[in-house]
């Protein structure tokens, strides 16, 4: 289907030749700090040899990207002694592979000046707006807001709510191929007259990409008018049964490029030096989390929390599923995290006396004062504790929405969306979680990796076996981007450079007594050992990872470690920075209602896994 | 010698303070360069579409969408009145016919024929742009707005609430570690920026409003006081848009805190001119502090002092400059860079961090993490 506006003409980038790219350098460009890595080949295996960072420059004074990226490469050359910028500030390309100096292939991931923001609309909130969302979310937009027909707002409402924001981007679906026309081009009556305003550029049109019923597209065409550019690609759900959300999302990448990235100050440049297409950070982690899953045949879920937000990604049986919790973060957003999950369910983590008034206005004082860090051993173990509740109402949300779909291309049928309608059948399965990433400066820079690990195990539950890793510099971006060129590359070096092995997680899923018998396991090969742990217990046994051990693990009667209540399951264990960690505490976690019991509780935990020694 | 960069706030007798007054769309300036305005002076002007109004036409008149042109009886582009009959239905041979009236004042937008939906646009919206601070006009940007400079002693906030208003300043506690109360707060400070000393309490923004004023100013407020008075917890710093009917301002942060003592002696030294205040806080990409401003002489002509359009500044750290440490367990303290050693120290929490020391009142010398410090500039 052609687009109404056809989108300007990108600069033709040579076909890559993965062979012959050796030296590849990669940046992320982010709110505050542009991130350069070098990944080498070296002895035949591609690792990262080197980063470099430097302040991001798309705002004033600077206003100028490029000026960020120069100076970040340039702390890889003057690392790597290899010459990378040229006297003109570009980034030197090597002509053949035995040139000393430039690089090969240089990528960028870019979420600077807030990333990609966009308002979807559909006519039925649980179909067509979802799979909206899900297209969107997964471009690696923000979405801000999700209109729908059926969403319970009077029209001048939404229209009220529609004029609110300045969205970067539009994308509207609604109707199956060949149905209803009325309602999609009743979406598109509301929002024309609405008028968003694009949040950058006063003077330049919004771009609005329809991805609905294609009959209705010449009846949209006409009520869009000549104030939007408007693109119309092929539906994202041309029958009840079918999603296809690859197109709208490609076209989501395209606009990006052409609309957001050109007008943010020095992008058209930066466009312009990269050999491959620039993609919004989330976006590349994504396809990055996609590309383990797929070559590793596991279920992998990945986190990002930021400060101002939180980025839960998941592939289950090859969905993808992307959530952003836009108010959960652990400095802008602390003081939401606080307002959502209330001080109890916070300080159920902490075992030090701590006076509730007085962590109230320290939260305060992180949000106005962001870039602050713990000094006193209390602050951190505050601090840790409310990041557990931010990781675990993002999980909550991602949960939610990580439903039956089947992500790109795949089909779903009528069946699920009505299930789904009635709130269950999430994709996310604990028990069936192979790999757990964390990433994101509570989790990366936590001062012993005891706290990232049981961190990752408090909020999100993990049952079964569960591998725990870190992304030890918050790589995934560029690997994503990385992926899109050299699929063989991004992989070794996540492999390799990217992950901090922390250990595995051994958790059975039920509930019982404290004290009475949870499982009894065993470890054979590269170690051996083995013991029993009862209810509310948790154990580290050293291991690291390339001490990969045979692990038997026989629950008792009502917990269960995958195979069934009471049955034992053996699998291959690696261990890792922590260790193996076993966790015997039951699912869902609880804690004793008696305060003096809970803080000894609590503390029993914390120094079986060396948390704070 | 070392140097580590960190924001700060400005705390200054003297600067060039400039306010770029910007319509949010294109529309009239209404002042010239050189002009010498008030805080309540309307430099530029505009009007913003209307809202819309979506009314079921073709549904109310029993017709199919795409008649519905055909039935109107006002088109696109006219005027029509609230209750004004804008479509009519053919009835049965000329008889029994409908009609659909304008449920709001306005102008026909469009007739939609796939939906049966007309939409009015109401009338539009005038939207002014006032000067904020008294001072000269010293930049019109055509369709956009003005620039108004002006030589003030500035002061910006660490975190506020409430927009743009101004007063007098009328000093209400006697010293910067003076907690305001409400008996601080008297009938005379209608009108006035109420300057307090350390924490505003409950009872006194209570009484601030009371009685009129225009803003708060103190060193601290307690978060739970905070919620009491919004009704709502603050979770994202994104604020200035309450209309809680006055505007308040901390300099320092949230708890028992004083005043930083050149602060309020500042501040002190201007009571009875007139401050423009301004509540609005973000705390994301484009950082803006509460704020304010109290212009120096009529005529607003710029003495010396650095250019500041407001935010947040960067500056240096050295040895000897005054900072003040912004998170426990030293928070609040005040004193002056001592030393910047080199390699990272190992913190109580565990982690490795760059670090300074400061010489603290009595010659104490704490050690905090870098991170944890900010420049008090002026």
């Amino acid at each position: 289907m052609a687009a109404a506006h056809p989108p300007a003409a990108q600069p033709a980038k040579p076909v890559l030749d993965p062979a012959s790219i050796h030296v590849i350098v990669a940046t992320d460009c982010g709110s505050t700090t542009t991130k350069a890595i070098l990944i080498e080949l070296v002895d035949g295996h591609y690792r990262q040899t080197q980063r470099g960072e430097a302040p991001t420059t798309v705002e004033a004074p600077f206003a100028d990207v490029t000026l960020g990226v120069t100076n970040a490469v340039t702390e890889l050359q003057e690392l790597s002694g290899r010459r990378l910028i040229a006297d003109d500030g570009t980034v030197i390309r090597r002509s053949s592979t035995t040139d000393r100096d430039g690089c090969d292939v240089y990528i960028s991931t870019s979420s600077a000046g807030g990333g990609l923001q966009m308002m979807v609309a559909g006519v039925v909130r649980q179909m067509t707006a979802e799979s909206a969302k899900r297209a969107a979310l997964g471009a690696g937009a923000i979405v801000m807001e999700t209109i729908a027909s059926n969403d319970q707002r009077k029209p001048h409402e939404q229209i009220q709510r529609i004029r609110e924001l300045r969205p970067d981007m539009v994308l509207l679906s609604g109707g199956t191929d060949g149905g209803d026309q009325k309602k999609v081009v009743e979406l598109a009556e509301l929002i024309a007259p609405a008028k968003p305003r694009p949040r950058f550029g006063g003077e330049y049109r919004l771009p609005v990409i329809f991805a609905g019923n294609k009959d209705a597209a010449p009846a949209v065409e006409r009520v869009f008018g000549s104030g939007f550019d408007l693109s119309v690609v092929p539906n994202i759900r041309p029958t009840l049964e079918e999603e296809n959300l690859g197109p709208a999302r490609d076209r989501i990448h395209d606009v990006f490029l052409e609309h957001v990235m050109a007008h943010a100050p020095g992008y058209d440049t930066l466009i312009a030096w990269a050999d491959a297409p620039i993609m919004p950070t989330p976006g590349a982690v994504g396809d990055i989390l996609r590309t383990i899953a797929r070559k590793r045949g596991i279920n992998a879920l990945g986190v990002d929390i930021g400060g101002a937000t939180t980025d839960v990604f998941s592939v289950f049986d090859g969905a993808f599923n992307r959530t952003v919790s836009a108010n959960l973060g652990m400095s802008y957003s602390i003081s939401n995290v606080c307002a959502e999950a209330t001080m109890p369910r916070i300080l159920r983590w902490v075992h030090l006396p701590m006076d509730e008034r007085e962590l109230r206005n320290r939260v305060k004082n992180k949000m106005i004062r962001p870039t602050t860090i713990p000094q006193t051993l209390e602050a951190l173990v505050f601090e840790q504790a409310v990041a557990r509740e931010a990781l675990r109402l993002s999980f909550d949300q991602h949960k939610a929405f990580a439903t039956s779909l089947k992500g790109v291309q795949q089909q779903r049928t009528v069946g699920d969306a009505f299930t789904q309608q009635a709130g269950g059948g999430t994709l996310v399965d604990a028990m069936k979680l192979d790999l757990l990433v964390a990433s994101g400066g509570v989790l990366s820079h936590a001062p012993r990796m005891e706290q990232t690990a049981l961190m990752l195990i408090d909020s999100f539950e993990p049952e079964g076996f569960t591998e725990l890793a870190k992304d030890s510099i918050f790589m995934m971006p560029h690997l994503g981007v990385l992926a899109s060129v050299h699929p063989d590359a991004a992989m070794e070096v996540f492999e390799k450079d990217c992950l901090v092995h922390l250990g595995t997680c051994v958790a059975p899923r039920g509930q019982g007594k404290a004290g009475k018998p949870c499982f009894a396991w065993e470890l054979r090969g590269a170690r051996s050992a083995r013991g029993t742990m009862n209810v509310g217990d948790m154990e580290l046994v050293p291991l690291a990872y390339d001490e990969a051990c045979e692990m038997t693990v026989t629950p008792e009667k009502g917990f269960d470690m995958g195979a069934g209540p009471g049955r034992a399951v053996t699998r291959t264990v690696r261990g890792g920075t922590v260790g193996l960690v076993l966790d015997a505490r039951g699912r869902a976690i609880e804690v004793p209602a008696d305060e003096a019991a809970r803080r000894a509780t609590v503390a029993r935990w914390l120094q079986a896994l060396r948390v704070y020694e | 010698m070392a140097k580590a960069f960190t924001p700060g706030l400005t705390v200054t007798a003297r600067a060039s303070y400039r306010a770029r007054r910007i319509l949010p769309i294109a529309g009239e300036v209404t002042v010239k360069a050189g002009d010498r305005v008030e805080a309540g002076t309307v430099v530029a002007q505009t009007f913003m579409d209307g809202d819309v109004f979506p009314m079921k036409v073709a549904s109310a008149l029993g017709a199919q969408p795409k008649d519905l042109p055909g039935l109107m009886l006002k088109q696109v582009g006219d005027a029509v009145r609230k209750d004004e009959p804008i479509a009519r239905s053919k009835g049965i041979f000329g008889m029994m016919r409908t009609e659909a009236r304008s449920t709001a004042d306005g102008v026909i937008e469009s007739v939609g024929e796939s939906t049966g939906m007309v939409m009015v646009r109401g009338p539009k919206v005038p939207i002014e742009v006032r000067a904020y601070v008294a001072g000269t006009v010293v930049e019109v940007l055509p369709g956009e707005g003005a620039v108004v400079e002006a030589a003030a002693a500035l002061v910006q906030g660490i975190f506020g609430i409430g927009g743009e208003v101004h007063g007098p300043v009328a000093m209400a506690c006697a010293g910067p570690d003076e907690e305001l109360d409400a008996d601080d707060v008297t009938p005379a400070m209608r009108g006035c920026v109420v300057v307090g000393g350390a924490r505003m309490t409950a009872a006194a923004i209570a009484r601030a409003r009371e009685v009129g004023a225009a803003a708060v100013v103190s060193g601290g407020i307690d978060d739970q006081d905070l919620r009491d008075f919004l009704g709502h917890d603050i979770g994202v710093a994104v604020t200035g848009s309450e209309r809680m009917g006055i505007t308040l301002i901390v300099t320092e942060g949230f708890g028992s805190i004083a005043m930083a003592a050149r602060t309020f002696a500042l501040l002190a030294s201007h009571a009875g001119r007139t401050a423009s205040v301004n509540g609005a806080t973000q705390i994301r990409a484009g950082v803006m502090r509460p704020e304010i401003v109290v212009p120096l002489e009529a005529g607003g002509v710029a003495g010396e002092g650095a250019v500041v359009a407001g935010g947040a500044t960067a500056g240096v750290l050295e040895v000897g400059t005054p900072v003040r440490v912004i998170r426990d367990p030293h928070f609040g303290v005040l004193g002056t860079v001592a030393a910047l050693p080199e390699q990272p120290a190992v913190l109580g929490s565990g982690s490795k961090a760059r670090v300074l020391e400061v010489a603290v009142a009595g010659g104490e010398r704490i050690t905090v993490p870098r991170a944890n410090v900010e420049l008090i500039e002026g």
